[in-house]
């Protein structure tokens, strides 16, 4: 909201402005205008064109195909298609039938999912960021490693991680069953129960450097004299954890914690690199789930409502997460 | 200024929130047809004024890999070229993206001239409109509709239409068996009804090795069986009006007697539950399981290091010994079918196109570089489709094999019944029961979740 700013700054600088100057400091005035209002606008145009084209119109367009009965019937000529009201979306809150169930069933399996992988991810970056705050040998060598697997393209690694999940010729079968003795038989990690915790630690896998990456940068702007401070008055190392670390980090995590809840609750390639396209019962993410009444299914109107559920529900949570965390901030900032 | 910042803060994660949330792919995909050439609008166009102009075909990966089926059909490519002046572009695209391409294509309207398909899509893709239908006037401009098996022809589009595409490979399930193995474990025969399989099996299952392996996680497969385990007991998937029957006593039993291999008869390895690359395929040549049933394996078994004489082929068993009609159906009838995109601006040489792809000596040529049979009759009686195993499919396909349902929702079957069986599979996997009711329980879900046709 950066156009609201020079109205509201034009009355204070209006008295200290001397009248005989005032035709003088106008050019300048309509220059800093533009610098402020207008400058970052077209800077950003680019941006927004590309926005507009890439995401507002096809947006535009799937919230249209979601009150359209477009089934593989109309799809050559899908403009054709029937429109359909609210039919699709009432098939997909209507939870006492199938495709509600179906759906209400998914929401859930990505709710767990997406918590418990934001959740570990957060936990692991913030300890690891914390353990390689200070200087000591090794350290550049230890957070590279911790890096690569955010570095790993997506496919090749979630290949790698399906081949080693197998239940007759996995590592993790062979480590846990052949080596540890841990399982009295060899798991199955790709069908059934399994299936959601194994995609449960690959996404942490995949999410838990971005965590870190972060908040290691966020722990290079807190003053090194704070600590110091803190340990003459003699605070502990959870002390200064807990009073100077985490509020310092405060602004990094919100963004974090945001960011990962939405990656994950969307994610798609971990679900349909290591089940395809048909994912077991107890690892069906909803945006596999959509995919499959789309393109599967080949009901676009269906799919389409769902993605609009699934949108309006990301924004709440969003400006619900965004609004409660901007409110405790901003108290703590006064 | 707070609630400035704040409501700003809003817009700015509604925004990102808007950009990250919603999941739709805007069907753009297509190809960037912009060959020109001179107009073909012309009903009878001779072949100069085809000349110059230049196709867009979109093949399936039929070979080892997309590069070797580029350089199989480029070489077959030249030679149309130089005998019509149409030039080819060719795009070799894998399984898992080919049907979302040709839909983004039908959507768009932008896609290739000819392009392959899978044959069971055949009826889903004709209900799109997105492909030309070959009426009795088209099928001349490639020699006739009798050229080719009928089989192959039913499997082109939904009974009592023009065929939306042409058959180009066909292929069929065998029985495939380990003669060592058998020998070893006394079996002089290989099985021609269920319960000999099943019998058979369980000598064979011992130290390790299995009597049969099954595909237990891929949802094509266990449709193409199913299908064929129901045929056999005389029931259908689809009603004659195209609306689902997947809960009829006759399916359950298909279903099950097909997820009992593992549940039950104890027969099959449990991690067949999760295989879904082929991993039955290596099963079988390097000797963990005893049999198979596949379709047109020989290229692939001959990878993994098993000669053909090492193994035998042999339809696969029905209910009754010498059951004929639905009853004696051993296999549904596998393939390629080749079709033209509706919109194309070049449908002369498309035209041409196919009738080159689809004359005997490119039939012989591609179909024996694939392992597949030829579906053009006059090809089928060549040399090198005499070998055991592909006569012994030829026939499978010729007396014994019937078509997919060809009917509108047929995909939809594929996507829920398919991976519904796969969840049974996981169940018999982990110990589970997997009864008539859990069964019929998991095929209820399956057909409730089926559109209105």
């Amino acid at each position: 909201m950066t156009a609201t700013a020079p109205p509201r700054r034009a009355p204070e600088a209006g008295p200290s402005s001397g009248k005989s100057a005032a035709g003088g400091r106008l050019r300048p005035r309509i220059v800093e205008r533009l610098r402020q209002g207008g400058l970052p606008y077209l800077l950003l145009l680019p941006a927004i064109l590309a926005e507009l084209l890439i995401h507002i119109v096809p947006m535009f367009f799937g919230i249209l195909i979601s009150f359209k009965n477009l089934t593989l019937f109309y799809i050559h000529h899908w403009n054709t298609a029937p429109w359909a009201g609210f039919d699709n979306y009432k098939a997909a809150v209507k939870i006492h039938q199938p495709i509600g169930q179906a759906l209400l069933h998914s929401f859930w399996v990505t709710l767990s999912y997406t918590l418990l992988s934001v959740a570990l991810s957060w936990l692991l970056g913030t300890a690891a960021a914390i353990l390689l705050q200070d200087k000591f040998r090794g350290r550049g060598l230890i957070r590279t490693i911790f890096l690569v697997p955010y570095a790993l393209p997506a496919y090749a690694a979630l290949i790698t991680w399906t081949f080693m999940f197998q239940q007759d010729t996995g590592l993790v079968n062979h480590v846990l069953h052949d080596q540890l003795h841990v399982t009295s038989s060899k798991s199955f990690w790709l069908i059934g129960d399994n299936s959601f915790w194994a995609m449960v630690v690959v996404s942490v896998w995949k999410s838990w450097p971005f965590a870190f990456l972060a908040l290691m940068a966020g722990l290079q702007n807190i003053p090194r004299e704070l600590y110091e401070a803190a340990a003459m008055d003699g605070a502990g190392v959870w002390q200064q954890i807990r009073k100077i670390t985490m509020p310092s980090l405060r602004p990094v995590n919100q963004v974090i914690v945001l960011v990962l809840f939405l990656w994950t609750f969307n994610d798609f390639n971990t679900p349909f690199v290591m089940f395809g396209q048909n994912p077991p019962h107890q690892a069906d993410l909803i945006s596999i789930h959509i995919y499959q009444s789309s393109f599967i299914n080949w009901n676009f109107g269906s799919g389409s409502a769902m993605s609009v559920l699934l949108l309006l529900f990301l924004l709440v949570v969003t400006a619900v997460y965004l609004l409660v965390t901007s409110r405790g901030r901003s108290e703590n900032d006064v | 200024m707070r609630s400035s910042s704040t409501s700003s803060r809003l817009v700015a994660a509604t925004a990102l929130v808007a950009a990250l949330g919603l999941t739709l792919a805007a069907c753009g995909g297509g190809s960037d047809d912009d060959s020109s050439g001179s107009s073909s609008g012309g009903k009878t166009a001779d072949a100069n004024s085809l000349k110059g102009q230049t196709i867009t075909y979109w093949a399936s990966n039929q070979g080892t890999s997309l590069d070797a089926d580029k350089k199989t059909l480029t070489t077959e490519l030249d030679k149309f070229t130089a005998q019509t002046g149409i030039k080819v572009k060719l795009e070799v695209i894998g399984w898992a993206d080919l049907l979302n391409r040709i839909l983004a294509a039908a959507t768009s309207g932008q896609g290739p001239d000819v392009l392959n398909i899978g044959n069971t899509w055949s009826a889903s893709l004709q209900a799109t409109g997105a492909l030309m239908p070959w009426d009795d006037a088209a099928f001349q401009t490639i020699g006739g509709k009798d050229r080719f098996a009928p089989a192959a022809i039913a499997s082109a589009g939904a009974a009592g239409q023009d065929p939306a595409a042409v058959p180009l490979y066909s292929m069929a399930y065998g029985l495939y068996y380990n003669k060592k193995m058998f020998a070893d474990a006394g079996i002089a025969n290989p099985p021609t009804t269920w319960d000999e399989l099943v019998a058979d099996g369980k000598k064979l299952t011992k130290d390790g090795h299995y009597g049969i392996a099954v595909e237990g996680a891929n949802g094509a497969e266990n449709i193409h069986h199913i299908f064929v385990l129901a045929k056999q007991r005389g029931a259908s998937w689809f009603d004659d009006k195209g609306a689902p029957t997947f809960t009829g006593p006759q399916q359950v039993a298909a279903v099950k007697q097909y997820v009992d291999f593992i549940a039950n008869d104890k027969i099959a390895a449990k991690g067949n539950a999760e295989y879904v690359q082929n991993q039955t395929i290596t099963d079988f040549a390097t000797g963990k399981a005893a049999m198979m049933m596949w379709q047109t394996a020989s290229a692939s078994i001959a990878s993994h290091g098993m000669k053909p004489d090492q193994y035998g082929v042999v339809p696969v068993p029905t209910q009754t010994a010498g059951a004929t009609g639905d009853a004696g159906v051993t296999s549904m009838v596998a393939g390629i079918n080749m079709a033209i995109f509706k919109d194309t601006k070049h449908k002369d040489a498309a035209e041409a196109f196919v009738k080159f792809m689809t004359s005997t000596a490119e039939q012989k040529s591609l179909n024996g570089t694939y392992g597949s049979i030829p579906p053009v009759l006059e090809a089928q009686s060549d040399p090198a489709f005499q070998t055991p195993d592909l006569k012994v499919l030829a026939q499978v396909l010729q007396k014994s094999a019937a078509p997919l349902p060809q009917v509108a929702n047929e995909s939809q079957f594929e996507n829920l019944v398919g991976p519904a069986v796969k969840s049974l599979f996981a169940d018999a996997a982990a110990g589970k029961p997997v009864t008539d009711d859990s069964v019929k329980a998991a095929l209820t879900k399956a057909q409730q979740q089926m559109p209105a046709s």
